[in-house]
């Protein structure tokens, strides 16, 4: 196993039965990388996270955590890798702290290392006021926030989160999403899965994309964008300028212009042809309005991925019921 | 290979804070007042009743148990039934409340085994009924000593102690149970229900049963019948059905510890009572071996059953 390497699964399979519900996946996991484990509900992404921490049996292959093995030494792993489920819960008759209190005696911090990991953590996750509050009353943002302060707390080496924005309002989810950013900023490493592409794409290093419990995608999104979207880069542009469009066309490896609207043009390229689109527009003393370069959105790759094979998401619905 | 560490790492956490949770739970305040309520009710009808009749009697003290005065039942017929209630009440939702609440997955990714959550809920559990029932023994020996004046006897002392004893363990009986159910039903109110249901059949309906059955598969002699006694046969194989249940165990150990004269938990032939000196009273130790097989019934008992409920979580998805 390399020095880098946290996460590593080899042909990692799971069945319920007859019913397969995680098929020889493979993946690493690079240190202070976050990685996002994407697909929709049911595509196994739930449970390969619970065999990763020896919360589920596994039935072939194999996962290498930190170097241990989840199925035979647990404790070793649980100790190092935070992990926040699915809609976290808490006690709710307990105060914010006093939840923490429970797992960090579990975990079997002593008292004065406990309260200061506590304290420090709750606050880092902007709950300081609410700390001595019973979380009963705590919103569903506020205890996902609580859940990062938890991972926080036990200064986990990675974090393991199911499904973290799921159910937020955009505000809760951006605050969270920071937060989640912090962890990499600490050489954390971070393992999310999610099945809204669009918020976790701003965060990932890399993705797979699961469906029907297998790894259909692996990689960063610009990699996933030009292996199934074909490769293209789309700039727009909004200028004034006579012959644009014609001048424009001749830069090298732009393959099409389209206008788009008044003064709005759309070019086609196989690389990133922004600095040589601005120097035309400059050169021919027009006006620069709008210069952007579209991302592959994940959406956009998903979408067309199942597009293309349709059988897959049809094995999906099988898949549910484990 | 072994599994790394210890299957009880963690173990205390997780029993205190069950303990802390249960002792402060508004669930605990009214079992605790409804039993000290009716046990104060029996207890004052008893010693109304001994009050009255001012027997000489050497073991006057255990009387106060097991005397009743209509309309109320003794303090050990309350008992005998408010016990399996408090279990039940402590132990429905112990397991499910946790899923439930999505909290499971939370706590089982801390290192610790399933082991530990589970043993822990079990003894917090326990250790809460002991110390309610603890209570309540001191409470009765305490009014006991105040409203009849005669202090009791060390043997009474010791006698009633190992009825504390048994008591704790015909509720550990009945918490295993709602525990087993609790992991079994991801519904609480499922599992408060099958467990409550198998509480009045095991207590209320299965000693009919018992005899019903009995009379089926050995039908009364009309010899016996025609002497107004029970064919030895049946009453026999009655008696070995309604040993089944753990609340007919628990009656007989009580019998055999609060009166001391009790010779026997069945029917005597007799050729057994061949040199006895009926209604002499019987030591402690003696009392003991009677009553030893149904004792060890329970404990083995409860232990079927946690060990039921701790394969079926151990095999369990944590996943809500």
């Amino acid at each position: 196993m390399n020095e880098d390497t946290v996460i590593e699964a080899k042909d990692l399979t799971k069945n319920y039965g007859n019913a397969v519900a995680v098929d020889h996946i493979s993946f690493t996991v690079g240190r202070g990388e976050i990685f996002g484990l994407l697909g929709p509900n049911g595509a196994g992404k739930t449970t390969t996270i619970l065999m990763m921490l020896g919360l589920t049996e596994i039935s072939g292959g194999e996962v290498r955590v930190l170097g241990f093995n989840p199925a035979r030494e647990p404790l070793s792993v649980k100790r190092r890798v935070g992990y926040l489920p699915d809609t976290v819960g808490f006690y709710d008759n307990l105060t914010a702290a006093d939840n923490l209190r429970y797992t960090a005696r579990l975990i079997g911090f002593r008292f004065a290392e406990r309260e200061k990991r506590i304290a420090d953590a709750i606050e880092r996750v902007g709950l300081g006021e609410f700390a001595d509050k019973r979380v009963a009353t705590f919103s569903r943002g506020m205890r996902q926030r609580l859940g990062l302060a938890e991972i926080l707390m036990k200064g986990a080496q990675i974090a393991i989160l199911d499904e973290p924005t799921s159910g937020l309002d955009p505000h809760a989810t951006a605050e969270l999403l920071g937060i989640i950013r912090n962890f990499k900023a600490e050489g954390v490493s971070v393992l999310l899965s999610s099945h809204l592409l669009e918020r976790v794409q701003s965060v990932c290093d890399r993705v797979a994309l699961f469906s029907g419990g297998k790894i259909a995608l692996l990689g960063t999104v610009p990699e996933l964008g030009r292996q199934v979207l074909g490769g293209g880069y789309v700039v727009d542009i909004e200028a004034d300028g006579v012959g644009l469009a014609e001048r424009l066309a001749l830069i090298p490896g732009v393959s099409g212009v389209e206008k788009t609207g008044i003064g709005k043009l759309r070019l086609h390229a196989d690389r990133d042809v922004r600095p040589e689109a601005a120097n035309e527009v400059v050169a021919m003393q027009g006006r620069l309005k709008f210069l952007g370069v579209q991302e592959p959105s994940l959406e956009a790759i998903y979408t067309r991925y199942f597009e293309a094979q349709p059988d897959a998401t049809l094995k999906e619905g099988t898949l549910h019921a484990a | 290979m072994q599994r790394e560490g210890s299957a009880f790492q963690g173990l205390g956490v997780v029993m205190l804070k069950e303990l802390s949770d249960h002792l402060t739970s508004v669930r605990m305040r009214v079992l605790e007042w409804l039993v000290v309520l009716v046990a104060l009710a029996a207890l004052y009808g008893a010693i109304q009743q001994i009050k009255d009749t001012t027997a000489e009697d050497p073991f006057l003290f255990l009387r106060l148990f097991t005397t009743s005065r209509d309309p109320l039942p003794s303090f050990v017929s309350f008992l005998s039934f408010l016990v399996p209630l408090m279990a039940i009440g402590l132990g429905f939702d112990s397991v499910n409340g946790e899923h439930n609440r999505r909290t499971l997955s939370r706590i089982l990714a801390q290192p610790i085994y399933r082991d530990a959550l589970l043993f822990g809920k079990f003894l917090a559990g326990l250790a809460t009924l002991s110390i309610s029932l603890v209570t309540l023994w001191l409470l009765v020996i305490g009014l006991g000593l105040l409203l009849i004046g005669i202090p009791p006897g060390a043997e009474e002392i010791a006698r009633s102690f190992v009825f504390l004893l048994v008591t704790i363990v015909y509720a550990g009986v009945w918490l295993a149970l709602a525990l087993l159910f609790s992991i079994t039903f991801r519904s609480a109110a499922t599992a408060a229900l099958v467990t409550l249901g198998i509480w009045l059949l095991i207590t209320f309906i299965w000693p009919v049963l018992a005899g019903a059955i009995a009379q089926i598969i050995v039908p009364p002699d009309p010899r016996y019948a025609a002497l107004g006694l029970q064919t030895p046969g049946t009453a026999q194989l009655e008696q070995i059905l309604s040993r089944f249940s753990p609340s007919t165990l628990f009656a007989e150990v009580v019998v055999a510890l609060l009166d001391p004269t009790t010779r026997s938990l069945g029917p005597i032939y007799l050729s057994q009572l061949q040199g006895a000196v009926l209604g002499a009273p019987l030591p402690l130790a003696s009392s003991v071996l009677i009553a030893w097989p149904q004792i060890v019934g329970m404990i083995a008992t409860a232990m079927v059953l946690f060990v039921i409920g701790y394969v079926v979580f151990q095999r369990q998805e944590v996943r809500a």
